[in-house]
C-alpha cells in the first residue's frame, strides 16, 4: 500500500566504472556543499539582533499600578498559589489611614517576590490574579544575571514605573520591532 | 669587530637569517588562522555563522584558542613512557615546520647587487628533502601514540604508519612523473619550468589527481583522517594529550596543510608564476629602475604564490566538510589497489609522452587510452553471482 509519493526506490545495482572511482560523486558533494557556503545564512546574532516574538509572550514580570499610581495587588495570594514552580511569596499588610493614594485596597504586599530560577514563565499567576495586577511583559527579558542573589525580585524590580507605563499595544510585527530595540 | 659587521652585511647570513625568520613567522601564522579559517568554513558550508565573538569577524578566535590551550592542565598519564610522550608532538611540530624551508615563495631580491632567493635553502634535491622530512612527520604520530601505552592511541599510531607508507607510495610515484618532465630535483628549478603559463596540471592531470589524494592522506585530513578517528578510537593517537602538546599535534597538522599546499602550488600550478609575469615585471623595470622593479614584481609573485598556497588550504578544508571517513579497508584498498597502479601507468605513459618528443598531446592521448583500457577490461570482468542486478 503506498501512503505518500516521497518514498524512494534505492538503486540497488552495481556501480559503474565511473561511478566507482567516486570521483562524480566527490564532485556533486563539492558542489552542493559550496553552493551552502554562499548561501545567505539564517542566523539571528541574539544580543545585536532581536526576533519579534508575538503579542503574547511571556517574559519580565510586572505588578501594574492603576490609573491614578495605586497598586492594585491586595496579596491575595492566589498567584503563589496556582503558581506550578512555587516561585512566588508575599507579605500581606494593612493600609493604614493615608495611604490611599498608594494602594488600591485595604490589604497590600508589603513585600512580593519572585524567584526567577524557578519561575517557568507559563503565565499563571496573570491568569489567576483578580484583580488584575501581575502580568508578564511581551517587550522584555528578564535579563541575565552572575550573582544568586540577583534571581530573587522584590517590589523595586516589578511594580510600574508610572513614567513608562507598560501597555499591551503592538500587536503588529512592525510595531512590535519598535519595542524591541 | 667591524669586519665582523662587514662580513655580516656582505655575506649572505643576515639576509638567509632574515628570510628563514620571516618564512617560519608566515609559517606558524598561516597556521593559526588555518584554525580560525576551518571553523569559519566549516561553519558556512553548514549555514552557520562560526566564531565572531572574539575580534572583527572572529579574527582573535587563534589567540583566545592558544591561551586556553597553555592554562589547560599538562596531564601525563602514570604508565605512559615520559619522555617519548613529551618527544611526539616535539617531533611532529619539528618535521612539519621544517618542511616549507626548501619551498620557493619567490623569484629573488636584487639588494646591494647581491640576489637572494626567497627561500630558506636552495638545495639541488630540493623534492627528495620534503620527502624525507614528510616521511619523518608519522613518526611524532607513532611514538605519542607509543608512548600513551593506551591501546585506542596505539591504534591510531598503527594506522598513522601503515597510511602513510601505503600512500607516500603513490605519492612518490606521481612526482617521478613530474621529475622525468623537469629533469631536476629542485623546487626552484620545476617552477622556473612552469615559466609562462606551462603549469605541470596540464601535462599531469592524473599525476595531480593522485598527488593531492595522497596530501589528503598524508596530512592525515578528512576523509582519511583514521588514525585520529574519533567515533572509533577516542581521539586515534592523542587520546591521552592535552594542554600545548595535543595543541601541538593539531598545529602540526596545519602546518602540514600548508607546506602541502605549498608543495602542491610549485609542483603543478607554477608557484610564484602568473599568467602575464613577464609583461608586469617589464613595465615595472621601466618604471622603477632594474632593481626596484625587480623587487616590486618579486613581491607580486609572491602574492600569486600565496594565493594559490591559501586556495589550496581551503580545498582541504572545503573537502574535509564535505567528504565522510573512508572505513580502514577502503582507504588501504584505494591506495594499494587504485592509486598505486593508477601512478605507475601514469610514469610510463609519461615516459612514452617524453620520449615520442609530443609531450602534451602524449599524455593526453596517453591517458584517454588508459581510461578505455580500464573501461575494456572492467566490463569484461567475471560477474559476480550473487549481486543484485538492477531488479
Amino acid at each position: 500500500m503506498q501512503l505518500t509519493n516521497r518514498a524512494k526506490k534505492t538503486d540497488k545495482s552495481e556501480l559503474s566504472l565511473f561511478e566507482r572511482s567516486y570521483l562524480p560523486s566527490l564532485a556533486t558533494g563539492l558542489g552542493i556543499t559550496i553552493k551552502h557556503f554562499f548561501q545567505a545564512k539564517p542566523t539571528i546574532e541574539y544580543p545585536e539582533q532581536k526576533r519579534y516574538l508575538g503579542p503574547v509572550f511571556r517574559g519580565h514580570h510586572i505588578l501594574k499600578r492603576d490609573e491614578e499610581g495605586r497598586e492594585r495587588c491586595t496579596a491575595c495570594g492566589l498567584c503563589a498559589v496556582a503558581c506550578p514552580a512555587e516561585a512566588i511569596s508575599m507579605v500581606a499588610q494593612e493600609r493604614v489611614k493615608g495611604e490611599e493614594h498608594l494602594y488600591r485596597e485595604e490589604k497590600y504586599a508589603a513585600v512580593y517576590e519572585i524567584n526567577m530560577l524557578r519561575c517557568i514563565f507559563c503565565g499563571l499567576c496573570e491568569e489567576a490574579c483578580p484583580k488584575q495586577a501581575v502580568y508578564l511583559r511581551h517587550d522584555m527579558f528578564v535579563p541575565v544575571f552572575t550573582d544568586r542573589s540577583d534571581v530573587i525580585y522584590g517590589k523595586d524590580q516589578l511594580v510600574e514605573d508610572m513614567t513608562h507605563r507598560y501597555k499591551r499595544d503592538a500587536w503588529t510585527k512592525k510595531d512590535a520591532m519598535k519595542l524591541w530595540k | 669587530m667591524g669586519s665582523f659587521v662587514q662580513w655580516l652585511i656582505e655575506s649572505m647570513f643576515l639576509w638567509k637569517a632574515l628570510i628563514i625568520i620571516v618564512i617560519f613567522a608566515i609559517t606558524l601564522a598561516i597556521a593559526a588562522y588555518s584554525t580560525w579559517g576551518e571553523r569559519k568554513v566549516a561553519a558556512y558550508i553548514q549555514d552557520r555563522r562560526g566564531p565572531n565573538r572574539a575580534g572583527w569577524g572572529g579574527l582573535l578566535q587563534p589567540l583566545a584558542d592558544a591561551g586556553k590551550m597553555f592554562f589547560k592542565e599538562d596531564f601525563i598519564p602514570a604508565q605512559a613512557d615520559k619522555w617519548l610522550f613529551i618527544l611526539g608532538p616535539c617531533l611532529s611540530m619539528f618535521t612539519a615546520l621544517m618542511s616549507s624551508a626548501v619551498v620557493p615563495f619567490g623569484s629573488s631580491f636584487i639588494i646591494g647587487g647581491k640576489e637572494v632567493f626567497v627561500q630558506a635553502i636552495e638545495i639541488n634535491i630540493g623534492i627528495l628533502y620534503v620527502f624525507g622530512v614528510v616521511s619523518l612527520g608519522v613518526y611524532g604520530v607513532m611514538i605519542g601514540g607509543w608512548a600513551s601505552n593506551n591501546k585506542f592511541s596505539l591504534l591510531g599510531a598503527i594506522r598513522a604508519a601503515s597510511q602513510n607508507i601505503s600512500y607516500e607510495l603513490a605519492m612518490g610515484m606521481s612526482i617521478i612523473a613530474i621529475l622525468m618532465m623537469s629533469g631536476t630535483l629542485s623546487v626552484r628549478e620545476i617552477v622556473l619550468q612552469q615559466h609562462g603559463g606551462n603549469w605541470n596540471i596540464f601535462y599531469q592531470p592524473l599525476g595531480f589527481l593522485i598527488f593531492t589524494i595522497c596530501a589528503f592522506a598524508e596530512c592525515n585530513r578528512t576523509p582519511f583522517d583514521l588514525p585520529e578517528c574519533e567515533t572509533e578510537l577516542v581521539g586515534g593517537y592523542h587520546t591521552e594529550y592535552s594542554s600545548m602538546k595535543l595543541g601541538f599535534y593539531l598545529f602540526a597538522e596545519y602546518i602540514n596543510m600548508f607546506a602541502s599546499s605549498a608543495v602542491t602550488a610549485c609542483l603543478f600550478f607554477g608557484g610564484y608564476n602568473y599568467p602575464g609575469m613577464d609583461f608586469v615585471e617589464r613595465q615595472l623595470i621601466s618604471g622603477f629602475g632594474a632593481n626596484a622593479g625587480h623587487n616590486v614584481a618579486t613581491l607580486i609573485g609572491i602574492g600569486s604564490m600565496f594565493t594559490k598556497i591559501l586556495f589550496g588550504i581551503f580545498f582541504f578544508m572545503w573537502v574535509r566538510w564535505t567528504v565522510p571517513r573512508f572505513r580502514y579497508d577502503q582507504l588501504m584498498n584505494l591506495g594499494w589497489k587504485g592509486l598505486i597502479p593508477l601512478a605507475v601507468g601514469n610514469l610510463i605513459i609519461t615516459a612514452v609522452a617524453i620520449l615520442s618528443g609530443y609531450k602534451l598531446v602524449g599524455i593526453w592521448v596517453g591517458l584517454a587510452l588508459m581510461v578505455i583500457l580500464i573501461s575494456i577490461v572492467w566490463s569484461l570482468r567475471p560477474k559476480k553471482k550473487n549481486a543484485i542486478m538492477g531488479a
